[in-house]
């Protein structure tokens, strides 16, 4: 496979106001471009990534960030980490469940422990916790409830 | 009054909504599927889940590196060893640890042995949806407290055994361990034998499961199907053939793949799966070394693993699971707990395709397709 | 005549040598518990790790039916005795407690595992209940991670005892006005609702320590 570096040259070759950087051993993409960025992985000849493995979502506390870890499975190479952040109030990422079905729980999974909202995704509910469920609990902000108090409470 | 079917009037018919679960005598755990039928026909599956949710990966950003290992055995509660060799594996990864040579067989050895007793009891459990009620199951279940009498022998325990640490392994192995995999792998085949005698070719388990569920290769792929599911669609795609972690591409072994990736493919490739990790154990028994059980190298590492700080960045590990894909994701900044901690968890993204591969087929059949999927929810919902 | 309530009422000789021709003495109440602990039958209900002990407690090695307990029921009406295997999140106790709630008097229930008893090892986690007794009475607490099944079928013949040790007359089943309806939880926005059933359960206080 590619360094980063090339693959960061190739993508700024296709989308020339792409400003795409390396940090460490992933590539951290706008979110605004991350749509092109992910069709130009997923159907570029040289690369193919066709298998999303998986997303993550991460809370930095100043931001929020999705990573995603690609696989080839035509080439059998693999994995290229991209990060796209957003930030904590709205945190909007475009869904990229049209190119990777694999998206879809997982991206639900990171909504609803995250708050990472994924725009154009076919089902964006909770699917963990229930439905009545107001907080998100693996943001590093959030204050459990105590189990052993007195009465009702809400 | 004489009553005829001729005389009966167009019949009207509406759409029924039945919620399977979560306590349903055939599910796998407390899975719920909110089914529309049309008669006994599927017409739309909206799966839910959580309610195994146990907060494994909030849990693991509160307590130390080696803290969270024996939460992994709770992952996938079938195979623990193989969910502490992901784990130690994503952190070897993180850290840069050595694992020395025994170890690794070690590794491989509970690895393999865990895959025989997955797939076994996912047969038993699949003939158990399919109505063929508790008798495979016993056979399954014979054969799988052999194995783990080996491992309690080991690790000290029967099902959590928490018996990997960073750079090896919790203590060596017992003087008759050898001997007695030797035992195992050399009856195993004989059972396999008696198992596929009584199934493989059994016509009511061939009517039911085949042509059922079909999974096309190009769905499997891009919904990030993993493990025997994805070789059943026809992918030869196997993480240790392909990234050939630990010691793997040292053995000899094949990968089977399916042709249709039906339900009695992903049950017969399972057969065949155990075919060859039993062929994997006999290669590794014959060539385990001598030698040291963890590694001295890593120093705080391995020996004090509670002081245990891996420098800042981030890994993603992966190895092949008995039920696909398992992956770590895990992030340090430096300290004694993980920043980010999050399990790519083979079972739920399975689970993405339940609904392509039910609709339009029948209610029961519904149940067989998610056994055939093989979840545990212990992982699905983490 | 009044009826003996206890076999050790009877005299020990005259039930000898009654014994001796053929007549088996007994008290009602024993005959009656011989019967209830004889038959217990499981409901079929799985939450997690523990569930799968349960099953190998049912297969041939460790057999369970030995104890009468071996046929699983799917569903609540029939069983006697619900065996909570594994974990109860905040998400499942609503039903957990409804299934309860469903089963027939008279019922027991058997927490297996640390988790059931107190959140065990998930103690700390934001949708883990910590124990169901907090909603709904337990016979037998069982402890282990997951207890092995020889630990289930000791925690079963505990249970057998305590069956053993009801009283007809005594038992809440027969009383008039019996109400053993427990509330079931509902959601809310961060957690349940009520934290739990003061009937069945109250808290621990925090205790000061003192030393010396």
């Amino acid at each position: 496979m590619k360094t980063l570096e090339e693959i960061k040259k190739d993508i700024e070759s296709c989308y020339s106001d792409a400003t795409v950087t390396v940090e460490g051993t992933s590539l951290v993409v706008p979110k605004e471009r991350w749509l092109e960025v992910a069709k130009f992985l997923r159907t570029h000849p040289e690369y193919s990534l066709d298998y999303l493995s998986s997303v993550t979502g991460v809370d930095y506390k100043e931001y929020l960030e999705v990573v995603y870890h690609l696989y080839s499975i035509e080439k059998k190479e693999g994995p290229l980490a991209v990060k796209v952040r957003t930030d904590r109030q709205k945190g909007l990422v475009p869904s990229v469940t049209p190119f990777w079905r694999s998206a879809e729980f997982q991206e639900r999974e990171a909504y609803d422990l995250v708050g990472i909202h994924f725009e154009g995704h076919p089902d964006l509910r909770r699917i963990l916790m229930w439905d009545e469920f107001q907080y998100h609990p693996m943001r590093k902000d959030y204050v459990q409830e105590d189990q052993d108090r007195p009465e009702k409470e809400f | 009054m004489e009553y005829t079917l001729k005389d009966t009037p167009a019949l009207e018919t509406q759409t029924l909504e039945v919620s399977l679960g979560p306590q349903h005598p055939s599910t796998h755990g407390v899975f719920r599927m909110n089914v529309t039928l049309d008669g006994e026909t599927i017409l739309k599956l909206k799966p839910v889940m959580g309610y195994l949710h146990r907060n494994h990966e909030k849990l693991a950003e509160n307590m130390s590196w080696l803290g969270s290992m024996p939460y992994t055995d709770r992952l996938d509660y079938i195979c623990s060893m193989t969910n502490n060799f992901a784990y130690a594996l994503a952190v070897e990864k993180l850290a840069g640890l050595q694992v020395p040579e025994r170890a690794q067989y070690i590794r491989v050895i509970m690895a393999e042995l865990t895959r025989l007793v997955n797939h076994t009891l996912l047969i038993g459990f699949l003939l158990n949806d399919l109505g063929a009620f508790f008798t495979p199951v016993l056979y399954a279940f014979r054969e799988r407290e052999k194995i783990l009498d080996l491992f309690e022998a080991v690790a000290g325990s029967r099902m959590m055994c928490n018996y990997f640490r960073f750079g090896g392994v919790k203590v060596d192995v017992t003087s008759d361990f050898i001997p007695r995999v030797r035992q195992i792998i050399n009856k195993y085949p004989k059972f396999l034998d008696e198992f596929e005698k009584l199934l493989s070719e059994n016509e009511i388990l061939m009517a039911r499961c085949q042509n059922v569920g079909v999974l096309p290769k190009e769905l499997a792929i891009n919904a990030g199907i993993s493990g025997p599911m994805l070789r059943a669609s026809g992918v030869p795609y196997d993480v240790r053939k392909v990234d050939g972690y630990s010691i793997y591409n040292r053995f000899k072994f094949r990968v089977p793949i399916g042709e249709k990736g039906d339900v009695y493919d992903r049950y017969y490739i399972r057969i065949l799966e155990m075919r060859e990790s039993i062929n994997i154990l006999d290669q590794a028994i014959k060539e385990i070394p001598d030698g040291e059980f963890i590694t001295k190298e890593g120093g705080v590492g391995a020996r004090s693993p509670r002081n245990f700080k891996p420098p800042k960045g981030e890994a993603y590990g992966r190895i092949e699971a008995p039920k696909g894909e398992l992956g770590f994701y895990l992030v340090s900044d430096g300290t004694m707990k993980p920043y980010r901690y999050h399990v790519r968890a083979p079972s739920f993204i399975n689970l993405t395709v339940l609904e392509d591969m039910c609709l339009g087929q029948k209610v029961a059949d519904a149940i067989i397709i998610l056994g055939s999927i093989d979840i545990v929810l212990g992982e699905v919902d983490r | 005549m009044g009826t003996a309530t206890n076999i050790s009422q009877i005299d020990e000789g005259l039930r000898s040598e009654l014994q001796k021709k053929g007549i088996f003495v007994s008290s009602l109440e024993d005959l009656y518990n011989w019967g209830r602990r004889s038959s217990i039958w499981p409901l079929q209900f799985g939450l997690a790790c523990c569930a799968i002990e349960m099953i190998a407690t049912a297969c041939a090695r460790y057999d369970i039916d030995r104890f009468g307990a071996g046929l699983f029921r799917p569903s609540p009406r029939q069983a006697d005795l619900m065996i909570v295997a594994g974990t109860v999140t905040k998400k499942m106790a609503p039903q957990v407690v409804r299934l309860y709630n469903q089963m027939a008097e008279p019922k027991y229930c058997i927490t297996m595992g640390a988790c059931s008893i107190s959140g065990g090892p998930f103690k700390d986690g934001y949708n883990v209940l910590k124990g169901i007794d907090r909603y709904i009475p337990v016979d037998v607490h069982l402890p282990g991670c997951p207890p092995r099944p020889e630990a289930l079928l000791h925690g079963l013949m505990k249970l057998q005892q305590k069956i053993d040790s009801q009283e007809i007359e005594k038992t809440a089943w027969y009383q008039k006005g019996l109400k053993r309806e427990f509330p079931v939880p509902e959601f809310g926005p961060n957690g349940l609702n009520p934290p739990y059933n003061p009937e069945v359960f109250t808290p621990e206080q925090h205790r000061e320590i003192t030393v010396g």
